[in-house]
């Protein structure tokens, strides 16, 4: 049966909070509105508002409610509206969900499930619309996975619900309708998946970039070129062994990553490549990432600004040519 | 004729008197050892005292159940002692040693104990107070009777973690009680230099929180306010936040050159030394003498003596385990 991305994330986090009592989902206008991208629409009806919880505008507030909730046994998924909004409770993300289990010589665990959107692509500006996963995926402490796909948007929720440490799933806002088959992946949380074989040259990307390097990779086969999708799914940990064994393959590699290109994903990856596969490189890694310019509203320089599929083909050109 | 069993803290009994005197002996002693420690180079990093508050911690603990939930800040020695946690796993952690309260791992400012239900000293200032209406929600949510206390302070209450917090524990009427340890200053800044209305119990009724505001010097006081505050909470009738006017005694911390507040401010303050105070009311009604106090302060100190052969004893943690507990293994 074909269902939606946005489907998918709401029958995964159905299922959790009809198997398990510990389970509650919080959040600005999850209940009564359905959720800010109608992820929610039917929860609070089903399982009521005690556990399908509206809260009010105060992020660090209720990301803190949502620590000290799952340090207390609950199995909260906190849901943030935007990625930008996250900002305001970072504080508690970093100095706490992150550090309580390490500062408190392993005592504590914070089995806390955070969802929030990411990413550009509908001109909401500068406010709405960045890939800021790379903060997340700097610090130790936490998980960050980023669905791409909708068996993933769904088997992601509960893989999250099921680890004992605290799990950031960044959902690009650009999947919810997203259509696919609902199938159990089978693939643990933190490995990296392999979208599409190839021989010639590996594309790593992850979230909303996936179709559009798919798209490229469809493009490039036109011109002979065979190119290996490598769908991170993880963005902490990061599984380098999967890009690597491709890039065995290939000696080519690309990263596609909505983040801004300075301390980006992509230039992490880049840099464990050289440093672990520099032998097997042909050709430096390169990296299609968003401008250095706040998101623009403007439909043209928004397009400009961000990974498209032209400028994959257009960087993997470069390397084959 | 029928006598009337008066409540326990006005007509104080004699037991439950000491107890709370050597509980404040023990946090003075113990964190006049610490600063000595500290000067040796034993103990690093930031040392925030507590002296001059005891009372505070010590009443406040004394009203709250073994079941309750305990969140603390950075200045946590207090807290810590007066709730349970054995006094050496305490200097150990000081030290950074394994057989530290938290494996060394997190030093004076964090202290933890699960088993205590003490959930840890929080640094940033406010950032404990969202952890304590998540783990009162989620005893709210499975009905279960506990009351989760957080400590902070004067700095907290200008932080919008204090003004969420406050909002989003009324708004579900959760079992926080708020104690609010006002010591006039957040580090240097003066709360008049800081807050625009000093007045919190007029603040706390914007969030629809009952609030009181009593003499943090003085130790039967708290605990009484405090228990009101309990009763208040665990009848169903949401969050309750409790003021105590207190003052360090010591700079903010050991780097602390104490420029801001004058030496007659600070000797003036020291005239309400809780620990005196209790000393000499516990006289008056005959419930102390010489002897007890002496004896008491020996118990305190072969404790005390014992935390530090603790902390000088324990192992340090092997570099090997760095990276152990960053997740769950």
């Amino acid at each position: 049966m074909t269902i939606t991305y946005r489907e998918a994330v709401r029958a995964g986090m159905r299922e959790a909070l009809a198997g398990d009592e510990r389970v509650f989902l919080m959040g600005e206008d999850v209940g009564r509105y359905g959720g800010a991208f109608a992820v929610s629409m039917g929860l609070l009806e089903e399982f009521g508002p005690e556990r399908v919880r509206d809260a009010p505008l105060s992020e660090s507030a209720f990301v803190g409610a949502g620590i000290g909730a799952a340090l207390a046994g609950m199995r909260p998924i906190v849901e943030v509206m935007t990625i930008n909004f996250s900002m305001l409770a970072l504080d508690q993300v970093v100095n706490n969900a992150a550090a309580l289990r390490y500062m408190s010589g392993g005592q504590l665990s914070v089995p806390l499930v955070v969802r929030m959107t990411t990413g550009a692509g509908r001109q909401l500006a500068a406010q709405h619309a960045h890939s800021l996963e790379v903060w997340y995926a700097h610090v130790p402490g936490i998980k960050a996975v980023a669905p791409a796909t909708v068996p993933d948007a769904r088997g992601m929720v509960l893989a999250a619900l099921d680890d004992p440490d605290p799990v950031f799933i960044f959902e690009n806002a650009i999947l919810y309708p997203l259509e696919g088959e609902l199938e159990p992946d089978g693939l643990p949380l933190d490995r990296a998946a392999v979208r599409r074989a190839g021989s010639d040259v590996t594309l790593a990307t992850y979230g909303g970039s996936l179709g559009k390097t798919l798209d490229a990779a469809e493009t490039l086969a036109g011109e002979g070129v065979d190119a290996e999708v490598i769908d991170l799914r993880s963005l902490r940990p990061l599984d380098i062994e999967t890009v690597l064994e491709s890039v065995a393959k290939t000696h080519r590699v690309v990263t596609v990553d909505e983040g801004w290109r300075t301390a980006s994903l992509a230039a992490e990856i880049g840099l464990q490549i050289v440093e672990r596969g520099f032998d097997l490189l042909d050709w430096p890694p390169q990296r299609v990432c968003s401008a250095e310019v706040p998101m623009p509203y403007a439909k043209q320089l928004e397009d400009a600004a961000l990974p498209s599929a032209e400028r994959i083909v257009s960087a993997v050109r470069s390397m084959v040519a | 004729m029928t006598t009337k069993r008066a409540p326990r803290v006005q007509g104080l009994e004699c037991e439950h008197a000491r107890l709370l005197l050597h509980q404040m002996l023990r946090i003075r002693r113990f964190e006049e050892k610490a600063a000595e420690l500290y000067s040796l180079g034993k103990i690093r990093g930031f040392l925030h005292l507590y002296i001059g508050e005891e009372a505070v911690g010590v009443g406040a603990m004394q009203a709250l159940s073994e079941d309750d939930r305990i969140v603390a800040t950075y200045r946590d020695h207090g807290h810590a002692l007066a709730r349970g946690l054995p006094m050496g796993a305490l200097m150990a952690e000081m030290y950074g040693k394994a057989n530290g309260c938290s494996r060394g791992r997190g030093g004076s400012m964090h202290f933890f104990d699960v088993s205590q239900r003490f959930y840890g000293g929080y640094a940033i200032v406010g950032g404990g107070l969202p952890i304590a209406v998540g783990l009162a929600l989620a005893d709210a949510m499975r009905g279960e009777p506990f009351v989760t206390a957080c400590f902070f302070g004067d700095g907290a209450v200008v932080e919008g973690e204090f003004h969420e917090s406050m909002n989003l524990a009324a708004l579900w009427r959760l079992p926080v009680l708020f104690l609010y340890e006002n010591n006039l200053y957040a580090m240097g800044t003066a709360i008049e230099r800081s807050q625009a209305q000093l007045d919190m119990e007029l603040r706390a009724r914007g969030y629809g929180v009952p609030a009181q505001a009593v003499d943090g010097m003085d130790v039967v006081a708290v605990e009484e306010a405090t228990r009101r505050g309990l009763e208040a909470v665990r009848n169903g009738e949401g969050p309750h936040l409790v003021e105590f006017k207190t003052y360090r005694f010591r700079a903010h911390s050991m780097a602390d050159p104490d420029l801001y507040r004058t030496k007659d401010e600070v000797e003036q303050w020291k005239e309400q030394d809780p620990i005196a105070l209790f000393d000499a009311r516990l006289r008056k009604e005959g419930l102390l003498d010489d002897g007890a106090l002496e004896a008491m302060e020996r118990e305190v100190a072969d404790e005390l003596d014992a935390a530090v052969a603790f902390a000088e004893e324990g192992p340090w943690e092997p570099v090997e385990d760095l990276e152990r507990d960053v997740l769950t293994q």
